[in-house]
C-alpha cells in the first residue's frame, strides 16, 4: 500500500486531493453523486462575513480547453453558513478547509474568529486572489505587503492551518510565497484563476458581464506548473499546486514541480467524481512503479537549475 | 438525481437542422418531471470542456429523449452520435413547470428549439386538464418540428407554414377569438419571444411558466454561473439551473 497522506500543523489529509473552493459548493449539493469522504478534503465556496449577490448575468463563458468566469464571489455569508451547512460537514470523514474573502483586513478577522471556534473546521484558506469583484481579492493579491499583513493578522487568530490562495496575475509570484512565509502561513495554494477575456463579435460584447473574468480549467495547466515551480523554488512551507488538474498523471506533474498536494476545480463541473478517480489514479500509478509514499515525489523533478530561466528572479 | 454513461439508441434529423437524440437511462426517463434537464458530456476531451444543458424532450419506458440544433463543437459532436455510442449524462436537474393544480387549459408556446420540454409536458398532463392547446413558431416551415405535441397552431416568420408572424402575436390572435377556461401559459424559447409572451399574460392575466437558458457549468447550483434577477424577495439573484429552467413570468426580470 502506497502511504498518500500529508500534515498541515496536525492535520492530517487521507491523501493529497482536494476539491478547489467554489467547485464543491459547500459540500452537501453533490453528496449523491461522490463521497467526499474519499478525498484528502474539501475547501468551501468563498464566504464573507455578509452573504453576497454576486455579479449580473453573463457570469460564465467557455473558451478553448477551459472556461471564464465572473461569479464575484456569491455567497451565503458566515452566518448562514454555520447554522445550515456546518451540520452536514460535521458528519465527514475528511479534512474541511473554509475558503474566505473580504473586502477588508477586518472582514478577514471577524470571518476567520468566528469560524475557529467550530471544531468542525480543520483550517483556512484565505482568497485575496479573487479577480471578479473591485474591492478587496486582487486589490490585496497584487500587494505583497497587504498579503503579508493579511496573513500576520490572521496568523495570530488561530492554531488552525491556514493556506493563502496566490493570484498568478503578478509578475513574481515567489515574492508573494516568500512574504506570507515570513508572515507565518502554514501553506500556500495556486494559482487562483488567470485573467482573461471573451467577445461575442456579433452583438460586439464581452461575454462576461464585468468584461474580464478569470481563467481556470486544462487550458491554464502550463501556466500552473510553471508558477508553482517557482513558489517551490522560493519557499520551504507545502504548496498545494490547482491549474487544470484533470488527470492522476497531471496532478503528478504538480507534485514533481514541488506541490504536497492538488486541488481540482473546474474539472468537478465537468465530472463530479473526477477528484476520487484523481487520488485512487495517483495512488495506482505510486504502487506500480514500487512507490511506497506520494511524498517521494514531491519536489522531485529531474531538472538542470543551471539552465532554468526562472533562476535570475528568484 | 444520477450520473450515467447511457447507450445511445437512436439519432433522427426530424427538420432541417433540428436533431432527436434517444438514450437508454431507467432513472432519467423514470424520474423525469415536464421542463427539468439533463446536462450532457459529449466525449471525454476538452473541447467542449463542460457539458451541455437539455430539457427532457421526451420519455418511454427506459429510455429518454433530447431535441437540438447544431450551435457549436458539443451539438456538432452529439448530432453525430450513431445507436451505440455513449453519452456521460447527468440528471434530471432543475424545478419542473408548474402544472399541478387548477389548470384547465394547457397552452404551450415554443419558439425555435423552444419546443424541447413540451412532447413530455404532454405526456404528463394530457389526463388532468380538460384543453391543450400549443403554439409553434419557427423561422420557416422546414425547420418546423410538431410532433408529440396536440392542438398544433403553427407560425413561421417567412409564411411558409401556418400562420405568418411570431408565435407569440398567433396566440394573442387566438386569445381574442377564444374563450379558455382556467388557463396556464407555459413559455420556451429565444428571449425576446419570452418577453412578448411575458407582456401578453400580464395583459390577459393568465399565470404564465417560462423555461429559461442560461450559461452554465454544473447544472447543480455549485458553480453560481446561471443567475437570473428577481423581481424582488430577499436575494436579488435566483440560478436557471435550481430554482430554474421554469420560473413564474412575474418573479423573475427577462434580460434585454
Amino acid at each position: 500500500m502506497t502511504k498518500t497522506s500529508f500534515k498541515l500543523r496536525d492535520v492530517e489529509f487521507k491523501n493529497r486531493v482536494l476539491v478547489a473552493s467554489g467547485t464543491f459548493g459547500y459540500g452537501d449539493e453533490l453528496k449523491d453523486l461522490v463521497d467526499v469522504n474519499m478525498l484528502g478534503g474539501m475547501i468551501t465556496k468563498s464566504l464573507s462575513w455578509k452573504p453576497r449577490d454576486g455579479n449580473p448575468p453573463g457570469r460564465i463563458a467557455e473558451t478553448t480547453g477551459g472556461m471564464l468566469n465572473s461569479i464575484g464571489l456569491a455567497n451565503i455569508g458566515v452566518h448562514h453558513f454555520v447554522k445550515d451547512k456546518l451540520p452536514y460537514l460535521k458528519t465527514l470523514n475528511t479534512v474541511v478547509i473554509v475558503n474566505i474573502a473580504a473586502s477588508s483586513i477586518d472582514e478577514y478577522c471577524d470571518v476567520l474568529s468566528l469560524l475557529d471556534q467550530e471544531a468542525a473546521v480543520d483550517g483556512f484558506e484565505i482568497n485575496v486572489s479573487c479577480p471578479n469583484v473591485k474591492e478587496g481579492g486582487l486589490s490585496f493579491g497584487t500587494d505583497c505587503d497587504a498579503t503579508a499583513e493579511i496573513t500576520s493578522r490572521l496568523r495570530r487568530l488561530t492554531e488552525k492551518p491556514l493556506i493563502i490562495k496566490l493570484t498568478p496575475n503578478v509578475t513574481h509570484v515567489s515574492e508573494f510565497a516568500k512574504a506570507v512565509a515570513r508572515a507565518g502561513a502554514d501553506a500556500v495554494s495556486l494559482i487562483n484563476t488567470v485573467i482573461g477575456m471573451a467577445v461575442d463579435i456579433k452583438t460586439r460584447k464581452p461575454r462576461l458581464s464585468t468584461v474580464t473574468g478569470g481563467l481556470s480549467g486544462p487550458a491554464i495547466k502550463p501556466i500552473a506548473l510553471a508558477k508553482v515551480y517557482e513558489a517551490a523554488q522560493s519557499v520551504d512551507i507545502p504548496i498545494i499546486g490547482i491549474g487544470g488538474i484533470a488527470s492522476a498523471e497531471d496532478a503528478l506533474e504538480f507534485l514533481l514541480v514541488g506541490a504536497s498536494a492538488v486541488q481540482i476545480g473546474t474539472m468537478n463541473y465537468v465530472d463530479p467524481s473526477a477528484s476520487v478517480k484523481i487520488a485512487q489514479g495517483m495512488a495506482e500509478f505510486a504502487a506500480r512503479n514500487n512507490v511506497g509514499d506520494l511524498a517521494e515525489f514531491v519536489g522531485a523533478l529531474d531538472a538542470n537549475v543551471e539552465f532554468s530561466v526562472l533562476q535570475s528572479w528568484l | 438525481m444520477v450520473q450515467e454513461i447511457a447507450t445511445v439508441t437512436g439519432r433522427n434529423e426530424v427538420a432541417d437542422g433540428i436533431y432527436v437524440v434517444k438514450f437508454s437511462s431507467a432513472h432519467i426517463s423514470r424520474t423525469s418531471l415536464p421542463g427539468q434537464f439533463v446536462n450532457v458530456r459529449v466525449g471525454n476531451g476538452f473541447l467542449p470542456l463542460l457539458r451541455r444543458p437539455f430539457s427532457v424532450c421526451r420519455t418511454q419506458d427506459d429510455e429518454a429523449e433530447i431535441v437540438f440544433n447544431i450551435v457549436g463543437e458539443g451539438t456538432r459532436i452529439l448530432s453525430e452520435k450513431e445507436p451505440g455510442e455513449k453519452i456521460d449524462v447527468l440528471g434530471p436537474l432543475g424545478t419542473p413547470f408548474g402544472y399541478q393544480k387548477g389548470v384547465d387549459t394547457a397552452i404551450m408556446v415554443a419558439g425555435g428549439l423552444g419546443v424541447a420540454p413540451f412532447p413530455l409536458l404532454t405526456q404528463k398532463i394530457r389526463n388532468q386538464v380538460k384543453r391543450i392547446e400549443t403554439f409553434v413558431g419557427a423561422a420557416t416551415g422546414r425547420k418546423l418540428w410538431t410532433e408529440h405535441l396536440e392542438n398544433v397552431h403553427a407560425a413561421t416568420d417567412d409564411g411558409t407554414k401556418g400562420f405568418r408572424g411570431t408565435v407569440v402575436a398567433q396566440l394573442a390572435e387566438f386569445l381574442e377569438s377564444n374563450k379558455v377556461l382556467h388557463p396556464k401559459i407555459f413559455g420556451c424559447g429565444p428571449t425576446r419571444m419570452l418577453h412578448a409572451l411575458s407582456d401578453l399574460a400580464k395583459r390577459y392575466e393568465i399565470a404564465c411558466d417560462l423555461s429559461l437558458e442560461g450559461d452554465m457549468a454544473c447544472g447543480m447550483g455549485i458553480c453560481q454561473g446561471c443567475p437570473v434577477e428577481r423581481v424582488n424577495g430577499t436575494k436579488k439573484y435566483s440560478l436557471v439551473c435550481t430554482d430554474g429552467p421554469t420560473f413564474d413570468s412575474r418573479e423573475i426580470v427577462l434580460q434585454a
